[in-house]
């Protein structure tokens, strides 16, 4: 639909002390694009990078001014070349002017659409903030930027700024940095203009927005304090879980030549009757059964219809009660947000009072809602107020889903007290926790809380979506390794363990591991989950547990004979470790061989360079430990030549800087090299520099 | 918004259908009812329900198949079996006097309930007396003891299956305290010793029994005489005995039907605190929507189960395709395909554990913060030893300073940040209602979260904001509707309690579906109060003012009124454009275009789904043709 268009410009401060941020800028940005190719086809996309050396523009041509200001894409709808030029962001020389930049957005949006579209028309500003705005002509500064965001909304604008500060951007000018926050700050005042602050790469790549979900609403209709009084209400989900996209499944029956093929699988279902399977039950013949004891009931979606449950459509207040009494687990569902009906400044009042009423007195509503007519069941949940920060936004209502007694298992857990002595850490081992606790704060006071849900991206949908673009240039591109910034997400900050070595120290000093000798640790990889939950019966993992040893005891430890792609590391590891044939060894240090050698020919852009040289590591390691030093010498002398011939240069690099050398005398005695020739040849694959 | 049970409840975690087939045979209970049949019982009442006296014999006989109807569903891995003593008949594998084993056809005597059973039990009383007959087994001057017989036959009733595996009980219903009363001297000494013995036998082999006495009013039933010995009761329990048994018959019939599941762990999963500390976790969980329970196809006509095939079919070659077919996204006008392989590689970002990755104060975790269930988790020293430990360790510090933790947790499903916010064991009288451990709540991303609240601000003005006097009015309107002592686990899900319900009558061909009551509906009653009223009264006033018309009030809903309005009109007038009779007649309908069928839908308001076929077929029969 036309309305649901929307166009978007987005300025982007490409400055100089913009460029350690500038990789994000540019994934999150071709993200949005690559995303709007995928759902929002027909929205439309310019993109102004100001900072620039350069200058062009439609208003420096019209009226003067308005330097270094480049419109990178006339508003177009959007396409593959906009990726393009997102992924190519120029490096600007000069400190940018944002507000020009705001300008100049505006100006494009106003002249392509004046007056004949209204739909959604949006602003996105990525910048620092941290240098000077150009002195306005004519009134202050606070003046301009007013007239600015009148002549916004006026137009219908919308304004999205993402200011990058704290640890991206260097010590700046304090006094400059409070007077461009105070000036955005009058946009958001003044219009429907959102200002956000990031300061690491996850929450920049996490704070843009990147899928444009037009809200539905769930329910509209009266929130029912009692049969007298009622608040006219709008229900919207307030989270819903991005999923996966589906991807349809391909035929490859129909030639690939063929323009006119779909190439479109159709999921056919047949229904045959267990005992006779050569008769074919129409779906119309069938019947839904539903299990009875031992036996299966049948119930016709007629039956069913005409006696099952059928609540009237309506939200219901059963009642308030002490916030402490509903436990935060007990949350069931995704969340949805109540908001007063809008423009009905009645009901935003009613809304307001009891949201802050609540607020005050740290209660909270149970509600009983049945969203439509129809519905097969009540929804039973727990309203809890948000009040607004935010003068321009009503105060509403968070909804949280409760379950019901059949949804909660009653498992009993024995108690820690309950546990021997030494099961429980002592008063050292306490007090390290405690500190531990402690130190790995991640919203220490006067800091921006790291990771917060509301700016981390989903680290699985940035990579299907790069990986989208890379196949959709070169059908064969491998999976691109995760994103190095999201790896942060998945693991720990590095930085921060180092900063405080002496506490994490501690903790591992304090507490002490042991494997369970009882318990292979291959067994326990393959071990299946057991349904018995056996050990829960005494909870505490008792080893003595008889059926799970048992169980353990009947599984036949897998054995690894093959190197795969998942963890070649590992596989190689167990297979030179096997004993039960002397061929083994042979046969890993072969496998290897070949695995790394596949490795290098199948990579593209050196994808599967970090993971051949762990390969390589390993197999140096397993060479000295079964004393071979000749497959890997070998190996290492063809690498070298194959690495001249191809003139690929990154991946000796990297050999040479994780100080990978041939296997030498001393380490193996039946190597050729001495100490000093093996580290020679490290110096011979280092690449001359080229120019 | 689509609210179907059958979606919502469905979790990829642990689908509940496993679950079921999965029960571990330890929960297993196994239970032999034993029924007092004397003429005594049916002599005798007890007032009922609606002030009508109830024979004693028939409150047992209830008291079982309600019981068997609830378990049926909640337990239906439970096994049964029912014995009637002091009979006319016998029937029991000893062949012993005084002892009839009902069952019915297709189980065995000891087996799961089947609808048969319930069904031909719940009418039993209509035939007893000719088929069973009762007969006061304990006579002077005959050594039968069918007391001493019905335990005997119980106890070998419950034979099957290990101690270890299944709880084995035997209730024991009758109204005669002195079942030897009839008798003197040393024939009396000597069946009360050896019925004595049987019984202490049978606990020795690990089997319970109760005793649920059937009181008379105007006498007591003494549990001293024989009881307190057979089921061995001490002398300070004597007192409490008979109203805890009362209340016992009671619960037995009011169960409320619940599917109960055996603690079972999710997945064991390691918990990476820092580099080279790496502890064991169980994962269990605690809350799951119930389901009315997997559906099973059957065949309309034979009842069969059938079997369902799934074949892929190319649109282009119509051909069959074999192989896992690639998937593919149309992308810059072209298809990018995708391996399965390629699919769960994109997937797979990290090595499927919990990775801690910091702490924040409990305020961070917002109300918004949550897409699923949360599940518990719970140390285990099985396979690392010395997890516990930490896992206290962290715990306690993590109450004591008020935080949270968030670790990545790498599922293949969705990888996602998680907080385990920890949780001190409650426990009351009644056991433990709150275990000690973590919760593991899921987190959404950014691009999970929506921001519905910022799509309409008043662009001219400050949104409104509740003044003093307001909010106070609203204080005093929540202080009016408290509820004191509310807890999660006060309301029975009425569509599933509806479920249960159809699926009993229709299995046991029951002509009334038994009423289940909505415990979510509001207290009308309770907001009827004068002081309720007069409270939500003020608060109206407050915010509302007077002559605040709910229904007209608002301009949106109007607008929203007249657009569908004003549609419905064009498309009336669009469905007068055509002589639909004349079309019909001729077969021309199938001349027109989905949107002009449409019309005359819209106007009569007919569903518009379906294809083209569906569309004129659905016109035809609106117009009588």
């Amino acid at each position: 639909m036309a309305r649901n268009k929307e166009k978007l410009v987005l300025l982007l401060d490409v400055g100089p002390s913009m460029h350690g941020v500038l990789p994000e800028v540019e994934k999150v940005c071709s993200m949005l694009v690559e995303k709007k190719l995928i759902f929002n086809k027909d929205d439309e996309v310019g993109v102004v990078v100001f900072g620039t050396e350069e200058t062009n523009n439609e208003l420096m041509d019209e009226v003067g001014g308005y330097e270094n200001i480049v419109v990178l894409q006339d508003i177009k709808v959007v396409d593959g070349d906009l990726i393009d030029i997102l992924k190519k962001l120029p490096r600007g020389t000069v400190d940018g002017d944002f507000l020009d930049a705001i300008v100049v957005g505006m100006d494009m949006l106003i002249k392509k659409y004046k007056g004949i579209y209204k739909g959604k028309k949006r602003l996105c500003l990525i910048t620092n903030a941290i240098h000077p705005t150009k002195d306005s002509l004519e009134g202050s500064k606070e003046d301009q930027v007013g007239t600015l965001a009148v002549q916004m909304t006026a137009q219908g604008m919308k304004m999205e700024s993402i200011v990058v500060r704290g640890i991206l951007s260097q010590d700046a000018n304090k006094r400059i940095m409070d007077e461009n926050d105070r000036l955005l700050s009058i946009f958001s005042k003044k219009t429907r203009s959102r200002t956000v602050y990031v300061d690491s790469p996850i929450s920049l790549l996490g704070a843009l927005k990147t899928r444009r979900v037009t809200p539905v609403t769930v329910f509209r209709g009266h929130l029912e304090l009692s049969q007298q009084m009622k608040i006219k209400v709008w229900v919207y989900k307030k989270t819903q879980e991005e999923k996966f996209p589906t991807l349809k499944k391909y035929s490859e029956k129909a030639p690939s030549t063929s323009k006119f093929a779909t190439h479109q699988v159709m999921v056919d279902y047949e229904y045959k009757s267990v005992d006779d399977s050569s008769t074919v039950v129409p779906p119309e013949q069938r019947i839904k059964g539903y299990r009875y004891g031992p036996q299966v009931v049948p119930i016709s979606d007629a039956e069913r219809d005409a006696v099952k449950f059928k609540p009237e459509k309506g939200v219901k207040l059963l009642g308030f009660t002490d916030a402490s009494n509903i436990i935060r687990h007990y949350y069931m569902k995704d969340v949805y947000l109540f908001i007063a009906e809008p423009g009905n400044t009645r009901a935003i009042l009613a809304v307001s009072a009891i949201a802050r009423a609540m607020k005050e007195m740290n209660k909270v509503a149970i509600l009983r809602c049945v969203w439509r007519q129809g519905q097969q069941n009540v929804v039973v949940g727990v309203l809890t107020p948000n009040i607004s920060q935010n003068n321009k936004i009503p105060d509403s209502f968070y909804f949280n889903v409760l379950p019901f007694i059949e949804d909660v298992r009653e498992y009993q857990f024995p108690s820690f007290n309950s546990f021997p002595a030494s099961w429980l850490p002592n008063e050292q081992q306490q007090m390290a926790a405690d500190e531990f606790v402690q130190m790995l704060n991640l919203a220490p006071s006067g800091k921006e809380e790291a990771l917060l849900p509301e700016f981390t991206p989903n680290p699985v949908l940035e990579r299907f979506y790069h990986h989208l673009e890379l196949k959709s240039k070169q059908p064969d591109a491998a999976v691109p390794p995760l994103d190095e910034t999201l790896k942060r997400i998945t693991e720990p900050d590095l930085e921060l363990d180092f900063e405080n070595k002496s506490v994490l120290d501690s903790l591992c000093k304090h507490f002490e591991l042991k494997e369970n000798s009882k318990l292979k640790k291959s067994a326990r990889r393959l071990l299946p989950e057991k349904p018995s939950g056996s050990n829960g019966e005494d909870g505490n993992g008792n080893v003595s547990d008889a059926r799970a040893v048992d169980s353990i005891g009947q599984e036949p430890v897998v054995k690894i004979e093959k190197i795969g792609d998942l963890t070649p590391v590992q596989d190689f590891e167990v297979m030179m470790t096997r004993r039960d044939n002397p061929e083994w060894v042979g046969k890993a240090i072969r496998e290897m061989r070949d695995k790394i050698l596949s490795l290098l020919t199948n990579s593209h852009g050196g994808d599967n360079y970090l993971v051949a040289v762990e390969c390589i590591i390993a197999l140096r390691k397993g060479c000295i430990l079964e004393q071979e030093p000749g497959p890997y010498n070998n190996l290492m002398r063809y690498l070298y030549r194959y690495c001249q011939e191809k003139e690929i240069s990154t991946f000796p690099k990297l050999l040479a800087s994780m100080d990978v050398t041939l296997i030498s005398k001393s380490e193996a005695v039946d190597s050729n090299f001495t100490d000093d020739e093996a580290r020679r040849f490290l110096d011979k694959i280092k690449p001359e520099p080229k120019d | 918004m689509d609210l179907d049970p059958e979606d919502v409840f469905k979790d990829e975690e642990d689908d509940p259908d496993n679950e079921f087939f999965q029960q571990s045979e330890s929960s297993k209970e196994y239970v032999v009812y034993l029924v007092d049949a004397s003429p005594k019982m049916f002599n005798t009442t007890c007032p009922g329900k609606d002030q009508k006296d109830e024979i004693h014999f028939h409150v047992s006989i209830s008291c079982i198949a309600e019981s068997l109807k609830t378990q049926i569903i909640c337990r239906s891995y439970d096994e049964v079996a029912i014995c009637f003593f002091n009979t006319r008949e016998k029937k029991n594998l000893q062949d012993l006097n005084g002892v009839f084993v009902f069952n019915v056809a297709e189980r065995e005597q000891l087996d799961r309930p089947t609808a048969r059973l319930i069904k031909e039990f719940d009418c039993i009383e209509e035939s007893f007396m000719r088929e069973i007959g009762s007969q006061y087994g304990i006579v002077p001057g005959s050594r039968e003891n069918s007391l001493y017989n019905a335990l005997w036959v119980a106890q070998a009733l419950l034979r099957k299956g290990s101690i270890k595996t299944a709880d084995k009980r035997i209730l024991l219903f009758t109204n005669e305290d002195d079942p030897f009363g009839s008798l003197q001297g040393a024939a009396k000494a000597d069946m009360t010793r050896t019925t004595l013995q049987r019984a202490k036998d049978i606990q020795d082999l690990g089997i319970s029994i109760e005793l649920l006495p059937l009181i008379r009013l105007d006498e007591e039933f003494n549990v001293s005489v024989l009881y307190s010995d057979l089921i061995g009761l001490d002398s300070e329990d004597l007192a409490q005995f008979i109203p805890s048994a009362g209340q016992k018959l009671e619960d037995m019939k009011d169960q409320l039907r619940k599917r109960m599941f055996t603690k079972r762990i999710i997945r064991r999963i390691t918990f990476h605190i820092v580099k080279g500390l790496s502890i064991q976790l169980n994962t269990y969980a605690l809350i799951r929507p119930t389901v009315p329970g997997a559906i099973t196809w059957l065949d309309s006509v034979t009842n069969r189960p059938l079997k369902i095939e799934r074949s892929l079919i190319c649109e282009d070659t119509g051909s069959l395709i074999q192989e896992p077919p690639k998937r593919f996204q149309p992308y810059r006008n072209e298809n990018v395909k995708f391996s399965m392989d390629e699919i769960s590689e994109i997937k797979r970002i990290s090595t499927g554990h919990l990775r801690l990755l910091g702490f924040k104060p409990l305020c961070c975790l917002k109300d918004y913060h949550n897409l699923r269930p949360s599940t518990f988790v719970y140390p285990s020293d099985q396979e690392v030893v010395g997890s516990s430990c930490i896992f206290i360790a962290l715990h306690r510090s993590m109450l004591r300073l008020k935080r949270f933790a968030v670790a990545f947790y790498g599922g293949s499903s969705r990888p996602q940040l998680v907080a385990l916010v920890a949780r001190d064991e409650i426990t009351t009288a009644g056991g433990q209602m709150e275990p000690p451990g973590m919760h593991m709540i899921y987190l959404p991303y950014s691009d999970d979260i929506r921001d519905a609240e910022e799509i309409f601000p008043d662009t001219e003005d400050d949104a409104p904001r509740a003044d003093k006097d307001q909010i106070q009015k609203a204080a005093a309107l929540i202080k009016r509707i408290e509820m004191k002592d509310f807890s999660v686990f006060q309301f029975a899900n009425p569509a599933l309690q509806r479920h249960y319900a159809v699926l009993q009558a229709l299995a046991l061909e029951e002509d009334d579906i038994p009423e289940t009551i909505d415990e979510t509906v509001p207290d009308e009653e309770g907001l009827a109060r004068p002081a309720v009223v007069k409270a939500i009264e003020e608060f109206k006033l407050s915010v509302y003012g007077d002559n605040y018309d709910e229904e007209n009030d608002h301009l949106g809903k109007e607008k929203v009124g007249g657009a569908s309005r004003k549609r419905k009109e064009i498309a009336e007038n669009a469905a007068k454009d055509y002589d639909w009779a004349d079309l019909a007649d001729n077969g021309q309908l199938k001349d027109l275009t989905v949107a002009a069928l449409k019309t005359y839908l819209n106007a009569h308001d007919l569903p518009v789904t379906g294809k083209k076929e569906a569309l004129i077929s659905r016109i035809l029969t609106h117009m009588g043709k």
